[in-house]
């Protein structure tokens, strides 16, 4: 069985973000694998080491500086990459349409991915893709069980949590809590730049979605602190702001 | 013309409040309102819909459609584009909502913006602003397709009576089972009596200086006085305190009450990601320096043991 996962390199969670001339500045913002892709990623290592799968293949569309996610996931233990380049400024659509190319050519048992990225939080691209190679898609996992070609999956719901069975091949999307990705050991490292990447050039279509413009949201202004008061006397002015500015119903 | 369509997010009859606010909102865009309701024996829910505006409110009523499945949503939605040309579709954020509208966009092989948290729609154009990098930056995009698509965050829009005629119209049933390819083995229901965090009023969130289940627990009194939601930052799921599904930031729930309670929180920069745009923030935290304090309407510098207690009691009296 072969495991394909898509991955997306995305700013480091804990990066501050600025403006540039308009645009979202990545100046001195250090890269990684979209934290969810990276769940997806540790899932799709899992499923290898069950002797469920024998090949997880990666695969990332974006700029060639995204070679690197591709890197970071064989070095965790992934067996090969594509890397499909892409202006950064393809819109959902625009990718999907170039990552379902390359999965139509590598014709996986289980495509994988996160749910969302966490750059631009649009959760579309999965979803897409499984609608464009014509697959059911299950939503937001946070555990699978493969067996007779079928994917048994718990899911992140609407008010709880649901368990889907679909026909595989399938399009599956992780949660970040349905496993905990490893760190790429100093082999693994190694190891990871003899694994062949392939490259290859984006389908070329056009975005649906059009962008106006990027701003920062206005910096929300602290209001008043309480410092150096005990503990019950700011305990009280705090009740007494709750109740008199922010009006809440006390039960 | 065939106006704005609100796709009614609901489950076992129980109408999310999104929807009310999508509808109230679609108001303002001087198009008429739709509320598209999917289920099985659901035409009771359409007072409900036209109190908040709904003039028309398209009902597809089967067994096919009695629970959310993504198949055979999309193939029924699609037939009823195609037939009436609506200029817009909003659904509401949701987990259901953002699988339905970015399956149903790629079949049409048109544009979506996801997570809107405004919205500008006339004469079939739609503009969207996104908050992007979890609320780090915004993006303000154009759907550049027909019809314009867009998914809404809950809580951005005010729930408004508007009185609408509410006129029934029933659509021809456009999916069969061979459009479904999800079968739902189980659903196991959240039980808590607590509200959804997404949609809470208030939120009450636990941090590091919980210390354990016993500052928890103080966050989950304090909660529950406030019926709200209970959130927590990264320290508090990965000790295991909380649930992940309970994770406030940006790699977990983005959460837009009217007041936010920091307990024990520093507010490391993916946390006020998830939170930053709630209309009050109060915290509690010991560190003066905690980054939490720059965001807060309210901040007491000391130790959350201490004032959690007291608060409780004066918010009693």
């Amino acid at each position: 069985m072969k495991v394909l996962v898509c991955v997306k390199q995305t700013f480091d969670t804990e990066a501050k973000i600025e403006l540039k001339d308009g645009k979202i500045s990545n100046t001195g913002i250090n890269m990684i694998i979209n934290p969810y892709d990276e769940v997806a990623v540790e899932g799709g290592i899992q499923l290898k080491e069950k002797k469920i799968a024998d090949e997880v293949v990666v695969l990332s569309a974006g700029a060639d500086k995204a070679m690197d996610a591709i890197r970071t996931a064989l070095a965790m233990g992934a067996d090969r990459g594509i890397l499909i380049k892409q202006d950064p400024d393809a819109d959902e659509y625009a990718r999907a349409v170039a990552l379902a190319a390359a999965i139509k050519d590598e014709n996986p048992d289980i495509i994988l991915a996160g749910h969302v990225a966490a750059d631009d939080g649009s959760s579309q691209v999965p979803t897409r893709l499984a609608e464009i190679l014509g697959l059911p898609h299950v939503n937001v996992i946070t555990d699978i069980e493969i067996a007779d070609g079928k994917a048994v999956c718990t899911s992140e719901a609407d008010g709880g949590t649901q368990v889907t069975e679909v026909a595989l091949p399938a399009v599956i999307s992780s949660q970040v809590s349905w496993n905990e990705p490893r760190y790429p050991s100093m082999k693994g490292i190694m190891q990871a730049k003899k694994k062949p990447v392939a490259t290859a050039d984006a389908v070329a279509v056009d975005n649906k979605v059009s962008i106006i413009e990027f701003s920062l949201p206005p910096a929300k202004q602290a209001g008043i602190k309480i410092e150096g008061a005990e503990p019950p006397e700011a305990a009280v002015q705090l009740a007494d702001w709750m109740k008199n500015t922010v009006k809440v119903e006390v039960k | 013309m065939a106006g704005t369509w609100i796709f009614v997010d609901q489950k076992n009859g129980n109408i999310r409040k999104a929807t009310f606010e999508m509808l109230s909102e679609a108001k303002k865009f001087g198009d008429e309102v739709s509320a598209v309701l999917f289920g099985k024996d659901v035409e009771g829910l359409v007072p409900e819909l036209a109190k908040y505006g709904a003039d028309k409110v398209y009902i597809a009523d089967a067994d096919i459609f009695a629970d959310y499945n993504t198949g055979a949503y999309v193939a029924q939605l699609a037939a009823m584009i195609s037939e009436n040309s609506p200029n817009a579709v909003l659904f509401a954020h949701t987990f259901n909502g953002r699988d339905f509208a970015s399956r149903l966009a790629q079949k049409l092989e048109a544009g979506l913006a996801t997570d809107a948290i405004a919205a500008e729609i006339s004469a079939g154009k739609g503009v969207f602003t996104r908050a992007i990098y979890a609320g780090k930056a915004l993006s303000k995009v154009e759907v550049t397709t027909s019809p314009v698509l867009a998914t809404i965050r809950a809580g951005v829009w005010e729930v408004v009576e508007n009185g609408g005629a509410g006129e029934v119209v029933k659509p021809a049933v456009a999916a069969t089972d061979a459009d479904v390819y999800q079968t739902i083995k189980d659903f196991i229901p959240t039980v808590s009596a607590r509200p959804d965090l997404t949609e809470a009023d208030v939120v009450v969130s636990g941090g590091r200086g919980c210390k354990g289940p016993d500052g928890i627990k103080l966050v989950e009194q304090l909660a529950d006085m406030l019926g709200a939601a209970v959130g927590g930052s990264r320290a508090s799921i990965d000790s295991g305190w909380l649930g992940h599904e309970l994770q406030v930031g940006q790699t977990g729930k983005v959460v837009n009450p009217n007041l936010y309670i920091a307990c024990g929180i520093s507010g490391a920069i993916q946390h006020l990601a998830g939170m930053s745009s709630s209309k009050f923030i109060a915290s509690i935290n010991t560190d003066t320096e905690a980054p939490i304090f720059n965001v807060s309407d309210f901040g007491v510098v000391a130790d959350m043991f201490k004032v959690v207690p007291v608060l409780m009691d004066e918010l009693k009296k």
